[in-house]
């Protein structure tokens, strides 16, 4: 058994993500890291949740330990599991485990995916106790200081059946991420992919027509990180109007006639 | 005679006799129809009867129409193009009539050139889907696309042609389509109709020169703004113009084109050119600039911002309302503000092009941030007005603000004149055309009147041993946990196994692998949707037992947690289905569903197709792994109008397969003992059960359905 001897150094982010505040953010994070009170990311997908918090992890100096959540993600997922090794048993940390003995910080990604039973493991780490009980070996887990849990979830294609529970959701701190402000996605798109400022423009406008869509057959508007998408395409020589068809339309949706529109809405524009 | 060879004039005459019997006379016989069509190859006679004789199924003067007009089709026209032909006659019949059906087959000329053009042309229904969508993603308030004889906007709906075949292509055609659907936006989005436009033109001598140059001019300062917001839709509108080989303007225009094409140019830029303008030449209309129907424009915006101003002012004393303000200050001083002076917007141009606004309301100095309607309201008249007038500014008074709450009594539809506003409009399947007779029956929901009698308190004592037995085996469904053993993956280990493993290896053998135990949870997901027959048929024992199945059954999915809602059928004729809500999907079991339960009673006649197709419309909304589809029935589909025999059957199966074509399992629980000759041939072999004793039903159903879900 030397789950305790895990490293940290393989969860640490060594190199600055890039990141822009949306808001003050960054500020309302460290305190309640400071607090020991955990977070939730809200927000639709791919408006900078899962950077924010690789760069949170960045600012603070703490390993990070992503675990993506999924219909079929157990506690034993999460907690860790006995496997059977040359004839005995060994103990293997999961996740959540490790990120609590190496006090590291645990993002929980679209945690309302997860088993419903799943959820609740979180809740005595997520309260004041800060303790997560390992049933199988009986130990008691106690998180450090260091320790911060973070979930997220979006709750723009939130079914009834996937809704968060009000016993979870209140012990979190909120932060709420929309998708960035036009001359600041703008910003992002140049950053991350290197393209001009003109093309970004155009393209921070193409998302705004289909978040305009948004209710109207679109579940979701195109999101930032489509955008980079497209810009990448576009930067390695690809034909703009082929580029956020590739990277966007086609992302956004199967039906034909909505693939259409949008085909000729990115058309109207380059 | 071989098989293939065509058939002689006498051959098809007794044929065209058979068919079209009742429409034929001494005077008016088959027999110039027949040496016609001795012309043709036998393939073509046989398609050519086969439809006279469907055809005559629904008209048998129709059917001799089509006998009449169907050589000079077959030389104009391939066999798939004279079917949608028919098609279309018989929609036309369904809809209007004998004369205009008939009226269609006797343009099959005109039909056959439509024909050709489509190939290369489009139509409004192939684009508007796409073009909607379009035009919703550009921004604004949402505009609808209608086809019509001009093309325009009432800044509500835009008009565009029902089909256009100007140039060699189809995608020619649609960037010409698009092309006047964006220019029609245009007008809506950068202000065309901000000024009195009736008013201007009729201070000129000649409206209607003044009305077209004013257009012209008008359509180039929406090119720019257009050039300088969606370049790429810009370029597809010149290269259209050009393709087209339109003139240029005039020379003399040249100055004001300058003016109208700078950044800041707003509709008054192009009202002063046309006071300069308005003697010179008048250039040919543009390709997509369609018409300016400035009349129509002044009605429908009078009365959208009569009704906005409305709204927002009534969300205004809402958001007072909220604030709780408005009372306390009148109290406290006694004689409130002007409430013009309270309000206040700010308006900033939201960078987020293309254009919306952000506002900034503020109440006696303080911010509020407007509701999204409010703010949709506002973004609305902005667009029809520039600005928010200050009249608008001011708070609806006390009970005003409840207009709203205008929604109809679905029943008064059937008062006064039948319209079907308000109804839902479903195809039916005419298996004799194999086509769909469209939006063929109009169906509405009704609430089931609620019955407080003893009904369910009786059936409940009445049953109550099998109640409880009933309860505790749909308990011991319910979450059923399994514990899974033997695995390769799993949460725990199996001592059982690895101790026989452990001892295998010592013996020599090959351990296994399989060593470990799993919780599986069986989650059930499912939601059923009940749809209980209320057909004149089921008076007395059946209804009762029906009822009384209800209650059992909600008893018992009360216990499972499955979702179910309950709804019945009934209805007469086509242009009255309809659909008695018991429980909705959201809708607990109450006492307001039991005495609904208790209201059931039986009503007319069994349309079933209209209604698995609303019903599976409604299951669609639902999310669940499994859906299932019951009906209870005691009978054949059966209507007044037609729907009986095959026909009904045949309609009822091709909603079923449509239904499972949505993932939803359907299922019939009849008491009819003549069900073998057709439930089978509607619900598959399977997926349908026969209660030959009425009395059984109730605790049938609910045993019947716990094996359906287990």
């Amino acid at each position: 058994m030397d789950a305790h001897a895990v490293s940290t150094k393989e969860y640490l982010v060594k190199k600055e993500p890039y990141y822009e505040p949306q808001g003050d953010e960054i500020a309302l994070f460290e305190a309640a890291y400071r607090n020991q009170i955990p977070i939730l990311l809200k927000g639709p997908t791919g408006c900078g949740k899962t950077r924010f918090m690789e760069h949170m992890a960045w600012r603070l100096s703490r390993p990070l330990v992503t675990v993506s959540c999924h219909d079929d993600l157990t506690a034993s997922d999460l907690v860790g599991r006995y496997l059977i090794t040359a004839a005995e048993t060994a103990w293997v940390d999961g996740p959540l485990a490790r990120a609590v003995r190496i006090g590291a910080i645990c993002y929980l990604d679209e945690i309302v995916e997860a088993r419903k039973d799943t959820t609740v493991v979180i809740h005595p780490l997520a309260d004041d106790r800060r303790i997560l009980p390992v049933e199988k070996t009986g130990e008691l887990l106690e998180a450090t200081s260091e320790f911060c849990l973070a979930i997220s979830y979006n709750p723009g294609y939130q079914s009834v059946l996937k809704d968060l529970k009000q016993s979870t959701r209140q012990r979190f701190i909120g932060i709420e991420f929309g998708y960035p402000a036009p001359d600041l996605e703008q910003r992002i798109i140049v950053h991350e992919s290197g393209i001009g400022p003109e093309i970004a423009e155009k393209l921070v406008k193409f998302a705004g027509m289909t978040r305009n869509l948004k209710g109207n057959g679109l579940d979701e508007g195109a999101s930032t990180r489509l955008l980079v998408h497209a810009a990448k395409l576009m930067v390695t020589g690809i034909e703009p109007r082929r580029a956020c068809r590739g990277a966007i339309s086609e992302a956004l949706t199967d039906d034909a006639e909505m693939l259409a529109a949008i085909n000729e809405l990115s058309a109207s524009l380059f | 005679m071989t098989p293939s060879a065509p058939l002689s004039a006498i051959e098809l005459e007794e044929k065209l006799d058979e068919y079209l019997d009742p429409v034929l006379s001494s005077r008016r016989t088959a027999t110039g129809l027949a040496a016609m069509l001795a012309e043709f190859s036998r393939g073509q006679q046989e398609f050519v009867l086969r439809w006279i004789g469907v055809i005559a199924k629904t008209n048998a003067e129709l059917a001799y129409q089509f006998a009449a007009q169907a050589p000079a089709g077959l030389r104009l026209m391939d066999p798939d193009d004279i079917e949608s032909w028919i098609i279309q006659a018989m929609d036309t019949y369904d809809r209007m009539g004998l004369y205009p059906a008939s009226a269609v087959f006797h343009e099959g000329e005109a039909y056959a050139a439509r024909v050709r053009t489509r190939v290369n042309g489009m139509s409004f229904d192939d684009v508007s889907g796409i073009l909607e969508i379009f035009v919703r993603g550009l921004s604004g308030r949402p505009l609808k696309l209608e086809p019509g004889d001009e093309v325009y906007t009432d800044t509500s709906t835009l008009f565009l042609p029902s089909g256009l075949a100007r140039l060699p292509n189809k995608d020619e055609n649609f960037r010409l389509y698009k092309a006047m659907a964006a220019h029609l936006w245009a007008q809506t989005w950068y202000g065309t109709f901000r000024s009195d436009l009736c008013g201007l033109f009729a201070s000129f001598p000649d409206q209607d020169r003044a009305k077209q140059i004013f257009h012209a001019l008008e359509t180039v300062r929406l090119d720019a703004r257009l050039a300088a917001d969606l370049p790429g839709l810009h370029r597809d509108m010149q290269r259209l113009r050009e393709d087209l080989d339109e003139a240029a303007y005039p020379d003399t225009w040249q100055e004001q084109l300058c003016a109208l094409r700078a950044p800041q140019a707003s509709v008054q830029t192009t009202i002063d050119a046309l006071n300069t303008l308005y003697g010179d030449v008048l250039p040919a209309p543009i390709c997509y600039q369609g018409t300016l129907q400035a009349g129509r424009v002044e009605q429908v915006m009078a009365q959208r911002l009569a009704r906005e101003k409305d709204q927002l002012r009534a969300a205004l004393a809402r958001l007072l309302d909220d604030k709780g303000r408005r009372t306390e200050l009148a109290g406290l001083e006694g004689e409130p503000k002007v409430d013009s002076e309270r309000f206040r917007v700010e308006r900033t141009p939201d960078p987020d092009q293309p254009g919306k606004w952000r506002y900034e309301l503020t109440i006696d100095g303080q911010l509020v941030t407007p509701p999204q309607d409010v703010k949709a309201m506002m973004d609305s008249i902005v667009q029809d007005l520039g600005d928010i007038p200050d009249d608008y500014l001011v708070a609806a008074g006390d009970g005003s603000y409840q207009r709203d709450g205008e929604e109809k009594n679905p029943d008064d539809v059937w008062k006064g004149t039948y319209h079907e506003e308000g109804a839902f409009l479903y195809n039916e399947w005419d298996y004799r055309r194999q086509h769909y007779r469209k939006h063929w029956c109009v169906l509405r929901e009704i609430d089931v009147h609620p019955l407080d009698d003893d009904f369910v308190t009786r059936t409940r004592q009445k049953y109550a041993a099998p109640i409880a037995s009933l309860r505790r085996s749909f308990e011991a469904l319910r979450g059923e946990e399994k514990l899974l053993k033997r695995l390769k993956n799993g949460d725990n280990i199996d001592f059982d196994a690895l101790v026989e493993a452990y001892a295998d290896m010592r013996q020599g053998m090959e351990m296994s692998e399989r060593v470990l135990t799993k919780l599986h949870k069986q989650e059930r997901n499912i939601a059923v949707m009940f749809m209980v027959d209320m057909s004149g048929s089921t008076k007395g024992w059946i209804n009762d037992a029906e009822r009384e199945a209800l209650v059992l059954l909600c008893e018992a999915l009360e216990v499972l947690g499955d979702r179910y809602a309950i709804y019945g059928f009934s209805g007469i004729t086509r242009k009255r289905c309809e659909l008695y809500r018991v429980k909705r999907f959201d809708e607990p079991y109450s006492d307001l569903v039991r005495a609904r339960i208790a209201g059931i009673k039986p009503e007319d006649y069994t349309r079933m197709g209209v209604t698995i197709r609303h019903l599976t419309r409604l299951l669609n909304e639902v999310e669940a792994r499994t859906k299932l589809l019951i009906t209870l029935s005691d009978g054949k589909p059966d209507d007044y109008d037609g729907y009986r025999g095959d026909y009904g059957i045949e309609d009822t199966r091709q909603a079923l397969i449509e239904a499972k074509r949505d993932g939803i399992h359907p299922f019939c629980v009849t008491i009819d003992t003549e069900a073998r000759d057709y439930l089978p041939h509607m619900y598959g072999a399977v997926n349908w059960t026969l209660i030959d004793d009425v009395r059984r039903l109730p605790l049938k159903v609910s045993e019947i359905y716990r094996r359906l879900t287990t």
